[in-house]
């Protein structure tokens, strides 16, 4: 940190870097209380709730929040949507933090996070939905890894190297797509095998495409969300055509997010019409499904489409950042208050502050990560030496 | 099915989760698991149940977990609701019926070590195995801790050592799996002294059910828990009174927890086939229509060009034309002012001269 506060010319002690201090600092107590005396003491887990916040949120939603990666490229190099383009590195550098993050915080929830590879090499449990999305998160996270690259390697000067892994953009983007549509529908098929737990409104058998089309529009809101506020503190790190194309970026993926959450809006409500599962929208549960239905899913909707037809960029960053809220919703929903809805609610699970504090640390992480390399890399802005190559 | 065969089957595994998706975690087809015709079970009759405590002690002993908190011979710690958990693999609940004469019912609970189970199916290191003798049983040495199990069971059974913080187990009943091998008889089957546990082959007990309720349709409930719940479990409930009021769920349902991922698992090689070959093509017709563009940009810029030289041409050759127009008729123009210029100089002359005649005349 001090070599970037002395490269930058700003002074180490801001609000930002203190609070950032603090919780790294926090993080750091309570991982060393994790990995010395188990889960038991730092987290809230039981036998009836094996999975929490750490899965719930870092894990769920991370992964959705990350999706904005492979929507931007394909968006880009697939579909393409070349005025897009300059949104494709921050996409993809937010995609690859965001999984490494997701990888990093699995270590803490795995028992023994050293055979975090042995589903691939020592025993294959295939008939596993988490062999599925844990295969797929690897793959697509050294697929991440290779998108991001050039980036780095424009910054580390290696030209060769930088040029033939470029060459690779759209297999690796199409593999991209594969193993996200693959992992990201599979972490809701995750539930599946628990019907008996989770509330009917939310368990369907359509669960898998809910996630893969809800993952599409957090990726869609994140690009809009995270674009608002990358501008807002590294506009210096910005050319000129980034910033000439920003606001197209956020008008296009405001008005596509308006259309998929239209689509999610439809599936939804035939999932519930499907299954006949009317009769709870009358009780408690329903009227929280409903808050999300109706608060999360159809009004970002409007929102989005108001905001295209009156082209109103400050509308389309409310929208964006609602709906990466009702993703968040959602996500916890399904593992978390939705989940073991049976149980009284002496048995339900509720974070502790250690487990909400390493949550804070690994996103503390993030961000940092992210503002070392946006305040070096190539990301914001074309590096000289491969304007043309673009 | 040799070994070879599922050794394939494991590396193409390796290689696209895809590819093995429907060999265990069937799809939708006419075929049916009915268990392992040498499967093994437990018979627990609900009415016979006196609520001694002494399988828990058995238990206890035969697995060497901790000594309990409270001694066993304390019965009253029946009336909370109790679980499975890491110190406790099987648990004995009394539970208050009021319809009921002689008062608390006792239900003994474990891991039901179902036909099809939901935990070996979600274990994405195979630690957990369904064997022929019908255990359902766990391998730590492979295991992550990643609790899915605990998530897929129905029955809210696998527990895990959440105070181990680098070894931790999942711990569960496994019906005496080394006893019986042995020849012994599970710990708790072999400490009932009220025969409310019977042991033996699952289609065998099955029947001895069956002969209970048939003898006594009076006393029992004509249903036998575990016959087709979650398609079958090794472990059977016969009682006195509904299933539901003495903790075990009657809305399971009886579909084998693989089928409900059978269809999930089974999507995934359509995706990994199909994808690639739909984006391409979206790719493909992208560049295509680029391409068609830019020759139909370049066409009409050529055209338009033609047509700017063409127009630049006639415009050149007409302002040539009247250029040259232009240059005769100044030249002409010219030549005739010169030539009346001239004739203005001559006129005077001759008017002089004809001034000068008329003076001289």
């Amino acid at each position: 940190m001090a070599n970037e506060a002395n490269t930058s010319g700003k002074p180490l002690l801001t609000p930002f870097n203190i609070v950032a201090g603090i919780i790294l600092i926090l993080g750091a107590v309570v991982t060393v209380i994790r990995f010395t005396q188990g889960l038991g003491p730092v987290t809230n887990l039981s036998n009836y709730n094996p999975w929490g916040l750490w899965i719930g949120f870092d894990l769920l939603v991370g992964v959705a929040l990350a999706a904005g990666g492979f929507v931007t490229s394909a968006a880009c190099y697939i579909f393409g949507m070349k005025k897009f383009h300059c949104a494709v590195r921050p996409a993809i550098l937010t995609g690859f933090l965001g999984y490494a993050l997701v990888v990093l915080a699995l270590n803490y929830d795995v028992g023994r996070p050293w055979r975090l590879p042995y589903p691939f090499i020592v025993s294959r449990g295939t008939t596993s939905m988490l062999f599925e999305v844990g295969a797929c998160v690897a793959l697509y996270l050294t697929v991440l890894f290779l998108e991001f690259s050039p980036a780095a390697l424009e910054w580390l000067g290696l030209k060769t190297l930088r040029n033939l892994i470029h060459k690779l953009t759209l297999v690796l983007t199409i593999f991209g797509v594969v193993l996200s549509t693959l992992h990201q529908s599979s972490l809701g098929a995750l539930f599946l095998i628990a019907p008996s737990k989770l509330h009917p409104l939310w368990y369907s058998a359509y669960l898998p495409i809910y996630f893969f089309i809800s993952a599409i529009i957090a990726g869609l809101s994140m690009v809009i969300f995270e674009g608002a506020i990358v501008h807002h503190y590294f506009d210096d790190r910005m050319d000129k055509t980034h910033i000439a194309e920003k606001d197209s970026v956020a008008l296009g993926f405001g008005k596509a997010a308006s259309w998929v959450l239209a689509g999610y809006f439809i599936i939804k409500v035939i999932g519930i019409a499907v299954d006949n599962n009317w009769h709870y929208l009358a009780t408690g549960y329903g009227i929280w499904y409903l808050v999300e239905l109706l608060g999360f899913v159809a009004l970002p909707c409007f929102l989005y489409a108001i905001g295209t037809r009156e082209k109103n960029l400050t509308l389309m960053k409310w929208a964006a950042g609602w709906t990466v809220l009702g993703i968040v919703l959602n996500r916890l929903n399904v593992s978390l208050i939705a989940f073991n809805w049976h149980l009284p609610a002496d048995e339900r699970y509720i974070p502790s502050w250690m487990e909400v504090s390493i949550t804070l640390f690994v996103i503390t992480i993030g961000i940092l990560v992210f503002r070392f390399i946006v305040t070096r890399m190539p990301i914001l802005y074309k590096h000289p030496d491969y304007i043309e190559s673009h | 099915m040799s070994i070879t065969r599922r050794k394939f089957l494991g590396w193409m595994g390796a290689a696209s989760a895809a590819a093995v998706a429907g060999k265990t975690a069937k799809a939708a087809t006419n075929k049916e698991f009915p268990g392992y015709p040498q499967g093994l079970g437990v018979l627990f009759d609900v009415t016979r149940c006196i609520g001694c405590r002494r399988c828990e002690e058995a238990c206890n002993e035969v697995n060497e977990l901790p000594p309990p908190e409270i001694p066993f011979k304390e019965l009253s710690v029946m009336d909370n609701k109790r679980r499975t958990d890491a110190d406790h693999f099987t648990v004995v609940n009394s539970y208050n019926i009021p319809e009921r004469k002689i008062g608390s019912v006792f239900r003994k609970i474990q891991c039901n070590h179902c036909l099809e189970p939901a935990c070996a199916s979600a274990c994405f290191v195979k630690a957990l195995k369904k064997t022929e003798t019908g255990a359902v049983v766990y391998d730590a040495s492979v295991c992550v801790g990643c609790r899915y199990c605990m998530i897929a069971c129905p029955f809210e059974i696998p527990a895990y050592e959440y105070d181990e913080p680098l070894t931790p187990r999942i711990r569960k009943c496994t019906m005496c799996a080394p006893r019986v091998a042995d020849g012994l008889l599970p710990g708790c089957v072999a400490s009932c002294p009220t025969e409310a546990l019977t042991f033996g082959k699952r289609d065998g007990l099955l029947k001895i059910a069956r002969k209970r309720i048939q003898k006594h349709p009076d006393r029992y409930i004509d249903h036998i828990y575990g016959e087709r719940e979650m398609g079958g479990t090794s472990w059977l409930y016969i009682s006195d009174v509904p299933f539901s009021k003495i903790g075990l769920r009657e809305d399971l349902g009886t579909k084998p927890a693989p089928e409900f991922t059978a269809g999930a698992l089974g999507a995934v090689p359509m995706v990994v086939g199909l994808w690639p070959v739909l984006l391409t093509g979206i790719y493909a017709i992208n560049k295509r229509k680029e391409k068609i563009a830019a020759g139909e940009q370049a066409d009409a810029v050529a055209a338009a060009v033609e047509k700017a030289n063409e127009t630049a041409a006639n415009n050149l050759a007409a302002a040539m034309e009247t250029a040259e127009k232009e240059k005769t008729s100044a030249v002409e123009k010219a030549v005739k002012k010169a030539l009346e210029e001239a004739a203005k100089r001559e006129e005077p002359t001759e008017a002089s001269e004809k001034d000068d005649t008329r003076e001289d005349a």
